[in-house]
């Protein structure tokens, strides 16, 4: 099944990958490793999961500015999503993107979009094929 | 801008601002009179922070006058105060890129001890949550939160999005507090770290402080902004915009005792014997600060370590009216362009510290898992010339 969803464009660019979707707001200073991409806040529903080459779906960001400049290390690093997908960017997540040059798009339903779904960024355009439910 | 005909900085700085007007859906960029630099430290930045600001300074440069927060290390004395050469290194290269986009290396947290002093109703783009607050309450500047990032784009672009504390509507008190008449910088950091803790965002609006110091408006302001997302307060009788807000029954009361100001203290406070570091300048401290200090030494040479932080400028002027040369000669250090937070604390050796900051306190022991003990200024003498 394919879902087509309009979001808002908070960087420009298109990626395709698989979506790594969670309902909880994401810090990426203290909460994501930037040696390895791990999310390593306790407690966290995607704790011990690797963003790399996801496409990030959360609802937006927390925490200190200082995670503008986690995303640019991830990045650099090779270690960074693929895309961001968010329901509500605040400025930590939109500088971040713009610096480390991800594509990222807010004002989307997120919660059509699940863990293993695969998704197209396009501008503002996001298409979901929803992962095949097991049996 | 946009488009990149003035080169990668402008693009890359338009780009941050048209974003973070959208999602706040400012109607309009304006202009602003002056920006606050924080994100200077390498011990935060690291490499690729690096990398990012050399890059802007290849072909950018900022249009309005602009400071700098401080770094990881006084830039004169590093060597003193035990920073390790690699670490220094990589600092300079920070503080290279910035002066090459035009800034001025002012680096306290305290711009408006420094110069950088914009006067009521100014429009500026401030990072450095104390400075932020300060600004908007005792000079009546106008200022959002900004980042490190955001600043430094609207530094480039000498402009911000219209949105948040730049609207009037944005800057009437939300929540009345009734406050215990303050008596020390101490006090007035533990009342703003208590009410920005129970507020968490919002503008409060103070009675009953009594006559309440420059010194001390700082301190509540850095209390504030440090265990909440607060930007603005007034205090009645005292902050430039109070009068506009005296006729107002907000919805909500708080009442703060002097009782609650003392467990506030005790929450984020063990008890110490034998620190490693006493210091204030959490701000940076002022010129008023370091005289009273001075008197309360009363001739008393010190026993053990203590640091005054303070900007350059305020080292200066005491340089200049003979205070600098009494301190030191009872064994005080006045240190520049750093502090105990942004600096690499643990590789100082730096474990136990008795100060005076609310918000020390609280980044000391989250960042650097220091040991703390708050004591009000005229207490934490007495330890040091034990």
């Amino acid at each position: 099944m394919r879902i087509v969803l309009e979001g808002r464009v908070i960087r420009e660019g298109r990626a395709e990958g698989e979506a790594l979707a969670t309902r909880q707001p994401i810090s990426f200073y203290g909460g994501v490793d930037p040696e390895t991409g791990r999310i390593i806040e306790r407690g966290h529903e995607l704790e011990g999961e690797v963003i790399a080459d996801k496409i990030l779906v959360f609802p937006y960001g927390k925490g200190s500015t200082v995670g503008s400049y986690i995303l640019l290390r991830l990045r650099r690093r090779g270690l960074a999503p693929k895309a961001i997908v968010n329901q509500r960017c605040e400025p930590i997540i939109a500088v971040g993107a713009i610096i480390a040059e991800i594509p990222c798009v807010d004002e989307v339903d997120i919660s059509v979009i699940s863990r293993g779904d695969i998704v197209k960024v396009e501008g503002a355009r996001v298409e979901v094929w929803k992962r095949r439910q097991s049996p | 801008m946009l488009a990149g005909e003035h080169g990668y900085a402008a693009q890359k700085a338009m780009e941050i601002l048209v974003a973070l007007g959208k999602i706040y859906g400012a109607e309009r960029l304006i202009e602003i009179r002056s920006a606050q630099i924080s994100g200077v430290s390498y011990a935060n930045l690291g490499e690729e922070g690096l990398e990012f600001l050399l890059k802007l300074a290849e072909d950018g440069k900022v249009r309005v006058p602009t400071t700098l927060n401080p770094c990881g290390m006084d830039l004169e004395e590093w060597a003193e105060m035990g920073v390790p050469e690699d670490f220094a290194d990589k600092q300079l290269k920070v503080i290279e890129a910035y002066l090459k986009l035009g800034i001025e290396p002012t680096l306290t947290c305290t711009p408006y001890l420094a110069g950088n002093i914009p006067g009521l109703g100014d429009h500026v783009a401030w990072s450095e949550s104390s400075a932020v607050i300060y600004a908007n309450s005792v000079l009546g500047a106008r200022t959002n939160r900004e980042g490190g990032p955001s600043a430094l784009a609207a530094a480039i672009a000498g402009r911000t999005p219209l949105y948040g504390l730049h609207l009037d509507e944005n800057r009437a008190p939300t929540m009345l507090i009734r406050a215990p008449r303050i008596s020390s910088e101490l006090e007035a950091s533990a009342l703003g770290y208590r009410v920005g803790r129970m507020l968490g965002s919002g503008v409060p609006f103070f009675k009953g402080l009594g006559a309440v110091s420059r010194d001390q408006l700082k301190a509540l302001g850095a209390g504030l902004a440090s265990s909440g997302g607060i930007a603005l307060f007034h205090v009645e009788g005292i902050t430039p915009e109070a009068h506009r807000y005296s006729g107002m029954h907000a919805e909500e009361e708080i009442e703060v005792t002097e009782k609650d100001l003392r467990e506030e203290i005790e929450l984020l406070s063990e008890s110490l014997e034998d620190p490693d570091l006493i210091f204030i300048g959490c701000p940076h401290a002022s010129i008023e600060e370091l005289t009273e200090l001075y008197l309360l030494l009363g001739g008393r040479r010190i026993g053990r370590r203590l640091w005054v932080f303070a900007s350059r400028a305020v080292k200066a002027q005491a340089e200049k009216i003979g205070l600098l040369e009494k301190l030191e000669e009872l064994g005080v250090k006045v240190y520049c362009d750093t502090c105990p937070v942004v600096a690499p604390l643990r590789r100082l050796g730096v474990k136990t510290i008795i100060t005076n900051s609310s918000k020390a306190a609280y980044y000391l022991r989250n960042i650097h898992g220091v040991r703390v003990q708050l004591k009000p200024l005229q207490e934490l003498v007495e330890d040091a010339v034990r």
